[in-house]
Order: structure tokens, then sequence, then C-alpha cells
């Protein structure tokens, strides 16, 4: 692991979070999309808070694309849920919000878990030309 | 209708269940894909951006994980306007790291010794108790 692929990985943390948040507040200000009217949720992309989600989930995806081409999904799950933590963090310094003892054990526990998996091996060993495991026999 | 599908449990439970079920499927799909693409910072290397690129949207297996985490996208948007943000997102999350776990270890062969599998164990509480 070289310092240039912990950055993709701290930017695949970042970047979702901040995604999802804007799409919240996106489609808080829609209101309810009822069965019957789903095509709203179509309306719903061109509004600029779910548009600037998009924006940073495009981001998060290509980042995360290049994690997964030198990385197990197992290894770079973890990452990924530390965008949690994040949030959180934000939300104590910047936001100035209290945080529960609950929450700082949550932190803590997604912390550590980062750090079991990033001490391991990153990437499992295939045999060369046997075919990439998986749904194959879906999309062949 | 849509005030009792609102406050049903059962319909949030099913709301969190489809994306869980899509998103993992789609993340299954798209790390296979990018095992049988290789290293994109190789291909990067020899072939440039756009090589890196092409290699990744003339995949078949992608595109197959990239409508299934549409279909985890959406059911995610429609579960936001009916319920909040910190049920959805955690519960799905949570739900999502155990489920990939099991799916990278049965579908695509990972080593998931037994550090990941607490580290799935781990992200899995700390991200419910981070929701309560």
């Amino acid at each position: 692991m070289t310092f240039r692929r912990y950055l993709v990985l701290a930017f695949v943390s970042v970047s979702a979070p901040l995604g999802d948040t804007f799409l919240d507040v996106g489609m808080k200000n829609i209101g309810p999309v009822s069965l019957a009217h789903v095509t709203t949720l179509f309306h719903a992309v061109s509004t600029p808070w779910v548009a600037s989600g998009i924006v940073l989930l495009i981001g998060f995806f290509a980042s995360y694309l290049t994690a997964l081409s030198w990385a197990d999904l197992t290894f770079v799950l973890p990452a990924t849920s530390f965008g949690n933590v994040i949030v959180a963090l934000l939300a104590r310094f910047w936001r100035h919000e209290d945080i529960s003892l609950s929450r700082w054990v949550g932190i803590f526990l997604i912390t550590a878990a980062v750090g079991f998996v990033t001490r391991g091996p990153s990437y499992t060993e295939h045999e060369k030309g046997a075919p990439a495991p998986g749904a194959a026999e879906v999309c062949r | 209708m849509m005030p009792a599908l609102h406050h049903s449990g059962l319909a949030n439970a099913a709301m969190i269940a489809s994306i869980v079920v899509a998103a993992t499927v789609g993340d299954v799909l798209i790390a296979s894909a990018m095992r049988q693409i290789g290293d994109l910072d190789d291909i990067k290397a020899k072939s440039g951006l756009p090589g890196a690129i092409k290699a990744v949207i003339t995949n078949t297996r992608f595109f197959c994980g990239v409508a299934a985490m549409a279909v985890s996208f959406f059911s995610l948007l429609f579960a936001l306007s009916h319920a909040d943000l910190s049920l959805v997102a955690p519960a799905s999350a949570s739900l999502t790291v155990v489920t990939n776990t099991v799916a990278g270890k049965v579908f695509l062969k990972e080593n998931v010794d037994r550090r990941r599998w607490l580290a799935a164990l781990c992200v899995c509480i700390g991200v419910a108790l981070l929701a309560r």
C-alpha cells in the first residue's frame, strides 16, 4: 500500500457521507414520493442538492472502483464505513453537537475495524488464468 | 395508503432490505469486474486515462453491477422520502457490511480471515451505535 492508495481510500471515506447528506437535504425538500408518482424521483435528480450529492457520489464511485482494482472488497468496506466516523466528528467539532457515550464507542469500534483490516493484506491472489469469481455465471 | 406505509415497521424493513440486497449484488459484481480488469493504475500507466475508462466501460459484468447499484440508489431515494436518514442510512450501511463480507467470502473467494470478520462485526455494531 502506497501513500497515494491511502489517499484514494480517504477520498472514498469522505465523499460518500457528504453525498448522502446532500441527497437527504434534497429529498426532504421534495417531500414524500408516492408509489403512484415514482417518476418524481427522476425530477429529483435535477434539483441542486440532489445533483450536488450525485456529483460527490460519482467522485466516490470513481475512487471506489480504483480501490477495488487493487484491493479486496472486504478490505475496502471498512474505509467506506469510516465515513460515518467523519460525519460524527464533524458534528462534534464543527457543529458543536453533543456526542453520547454510545456514539463514542461506535466511533472507536469503526476506527478499530479500519485499524484491524489495514494491518492485514489488501488483496487475495487467485490463480492466473482462473476466471474472476463472483456472479460470473449471471453476466457471461 | 401512504400514511400507513410511512408508519409501518414492515415497510421500513422492506425498503431497507431492497437497498441492502441491490447494493450487495452491485458491490459483488463490480468488485468481480475490477478483479477481472486488473489494476487501474497499471492500465493507466500503459494506455492512459482513456484506456482505463475503456477497460471499465466495456466490461459486461461492470454494467450488471452498475444496474444493481442504480436499483439500490433509487431504493435509497424512495426510502429517504418516507423514513428518516438516521434510520435508513445506518441500518442499510451496517447490514450491507455484513452481507458484503459473506458475499466476498462465498462469491469472490476472498481471504476473509478472523481479522476481517472481526472488522465487519465492529463496523456493524459501530454504525448501529452511531445511529442511536
